[in-house]
């Protein structure tokens, strides 16, 4: 990454419309840091300094290379030709997949561990649902030789096997999150209690487009190296920067965030996001926060959330633990509520059918997160010279086990 | 003039005491208030129970979740409380996590708890700066006193600041962690206590997180008007029931 840099917002429209984050951590309405006084410190530490830190040309020079001889970025844009036969428009895949660990999740740990490097802390405590950014925490942790210690579920450490394995033979210590649902909920809300008890050595890498601001900003930047290659890569093959679509799944919505940050401002590209419908939308067992979610606060920000009408937040429910989240990044709550961004949910079975397309067509296994995304095409129809960028921010072989068994395979 | 402020200027130092709404059982609420203060506590923090108490330990996140099972509701919790003041004398605080409130609109919530009788609020996650600029004049309105938490890291600034636009008392949390975490102070504690003692602030301050027997209460009340417990009493009533308050009460006041 060469430029980390605010986009002004586009000038020509009749209504200037601002989807960065302003001076007091809001997107719109959303956002904020609704955060007790005993994270104060930390976060207000974090505010201070993450935009001076990304700035220093030394950070910067550290950052780019490590994306590029450690991660392996930039990562391809593919043009997938049989995906696009087949639904007779044209489709690029930005192969996040191929990340060092095997997903989008990477860009951001490496961002924040520099940024933890250099504020002085030497613990490191992140959250993780299935494991995914997890893995990528415990990966930077060894990588810069820091203790690491990753909350996650009672549930998911048993449902998320591999990855547990991995985050320990990379040194990090798996701590079970064992109240409320015993979820990426409850583990994001153990990872915040541990900093409230360790308030001046320790860093908390947050993995996904949310908690108090600085953080969806700061993940969101960090995870714009994504749309910054596209940009290149699509002017390459296609000759021009601008795709008529982004589309990307959202959970708490930080490889989404990457995806669309460079078009945010640019009138002619269209967002698409895409939630986990879970059973169906109206199933009680669903995660697509656009349609069941409210104003409300989540893990120090406002944000849309599905809740109760007492506001006690709900448990979601996707077959993809990465997209099985209550709400969403306040970025992404703005761009609902904008119309900015069209929001799309996708269930259970047809991710399942994209994923395995997807293996047949181009032969690549995508992570489940991924396949929510890639099963648009049966449900929208694009036009034969649209060109349609679509982020697989993960592979699947985190997955191989839920595929196994909703395949008999 | 409010209770709060009313009990503050008594000659003594208080003891405050927490406990969940609706637990152990759905409506315990009233009974509790009422024995609590029947045994001499001097100020109440009703629980709000919410699903994601970020800045709780074990013990008020179980107890929080067992009331939300049992089914307590901000309306409900309102209804139990609605004849509270025609018993009840000392000050009540109802303390909770703001998305509840923000759902109950915050201006509702407020005048209820006017109506009620509600004296203050303690909102841990709702920061300083938003109350400042968005609730402060609805708080005003509705004659409520929202207290405010400062920790061993808050800066000397951020305390002056947090104590210019206080109108009751701070909630001082006693050392970095959640509630219930602490067993006994050491000298760090007690000389974070001194100096913030020494600051002479407008607003008294009441010492909360790690009080739960009369060894603590008696060193945090040496330097603060009083001491508020929480887990510790939480847990009493999970082990001895709610039959047993007069023990824990006189346990700390010996």
């Amino acid at each position: 990454m060469t430029k980390i840099k605010q986009i002004p917002a586009f000038a020509g429209m009749t209504k200037i419309m601002n989807y960065n984050v302003n001076k007091k951590g809001y997107y719109g309405e959303f956002g904020g840091a609704f955060i007790p006084e005993m994270l104060y410190p930390n976060v207000e530490e974090l505010r201070q300094n993450y935009l001076k830190v990304m700035a220093e040309p030394s950070f910067q020079k550290e950052f780019d290379k490590l994306l590029k001889d450690y991660v392996g970025r930039p990562s391809p844009l593919y043009f997938a030709k049989r995906l696009s036969e087949k639904y007779n428009t044209k489709i690029y895949l930005k192969r996040e997949d191929l990340n060092h660990t095997g997903a989008h999740k990477i860009n951001n740990t490496i961002g924040q561990i520099l940024i933890a490097k250099r504020l002085g802390k030497h613990r490191i405590i992140a959250e993780t649902g299935a494991g995914q950014h997890g893995v990528a925490t415990a990966t930077v942790c060894a990588l810069m030789g820091l203790e690491c210690i990753v909350y996650m579920g009672e549930i998911d450490i048993a449902r998320q096997a591999p990855n547990v394995a991995r985050m320990k033979m990379l040194g990090a210590k798996v701590v079970p999150a064992l109240s409320g649902s015993r979820t990426l909920k409850d583990a994001t809300n153990e990872a915040i209690r541990d900093w409230i008890n360790n308030p001046v050595n320790t860093h908390y890498i947050i993995g996904s487009a949310i908690g108090p601001h600085p953080y969806p900003d700061m993940v969101t930047k960090f995870q714009s190296v994504i749309s910054e290659e596209i940009k290149w890569q699509l002017k390459e093959q296609e000759g021009r920067e601008n795709p008529d679509y982004v589309v990307a799944c959202i959970g708490g919505g930080s490889n989404a965030a990457g995806t669309y940050y460079h078009y945010l401002h640019e009138k002619d590209v269209k967002i698409i996001a895409i939630e986990a419908a879970g059973l169906g939308v109206d199933s009680g067992e669903s995660a697509a926060t656009s349609v069941l979610g409210k104003e409300g606060i989540i893990h120090g920000c406002k944000t849309l959330l599905m809740q109760t009408n007492d506001g006690q937040i709900t448990e979601p429910y996707s077959i993809s633990a990465g997209l099985d989240y209550p709400g969403v990044g306040p970025m992404h709550a703005h761009l609902c509520k904008t119309g900015r961004a069209e929001f799309m949910a996708i269930t259970d079975d047809d991710a399942m059918k994209a994923g395995l397309e997807l293996c047949e067509l181009e032969g690549i296994i995508p992570a489940i997160e991924s396949s929510h995304a890639l099963a648009i095409f049966k449900q929208k129809q694009f036009k034969p010279d649209d060109v349609v960028v679509m982020s697989l921010s993960g592979r699947g072989d985190k997955d191989l086990n839920t595929y196994i068994n909703f395949f008999n395979l | 003039m409010n209770r709060i402020n009313k009990k503050l200027q008594e000659n003594k130092k208080l003891l405050s005491i927490y406990f969940t709404a609706g637990y152990p059982k759905i409506n315990d609420t009233v009974s509790i208030i009422q024995d609590l203060e029947k045994n001499g506590v001097d100020m109440i923090e009703i629980g709000l129970p919410f699903s994601d108490p970020l800045a709780d330990g074990p013990t008020i996140q179980a107890s929080s979740t067992q009331a939300l099972k049992n089914g307590m509701t901000t309306e409900l919790l309102f209804n139990q409380l609605k004849d509270i003041r025609k018993t009840v004398d000392i000050p009540l605080i109802i303390m909770g996590y703001f998305n509840p409130m923000f759902q109950y609109g915050v201006e509702a919530f407020c005048k209820k708890c006017q109506e009620i009788g509600i004296d203050g609020l303690i909102i841990p996650d709702l920061p300083v700066d938003v109350y400042h600029e968005e609730y402060q004049v609805i708080f005003e309105k509705y004659g409520l006193t929202n207290v405010f938490l400062i920790t061993p890291q808050t800066s000397e600034e951020r305390i002056r600041y947090i104590d210019s636009i206080s109108n009751g008392f701070i909630y001082m949390v006693s050392s970095a962690s959640t509630t219930g975490a602490q067993s006994g102070f050491g000298e760090e504690q007690t000389s974070y206590f001194k100096r913030i003692a020494d600051m002479n602030l407008k607003n008294p301050q009441v010492i909360g997180f790690g009080i739960s027997n009369n060894d603590t209460f008696t060193q945090a009340t040496k330097h603060a008007k009083g001491a508020i417990i929480g887990s510790a009493f939480v847990k009493h009533v999970t082990n001895e029931g709610v039959d047993a308050i007069d023990s824990f009460v006189k346990s700390i006041l010996e």
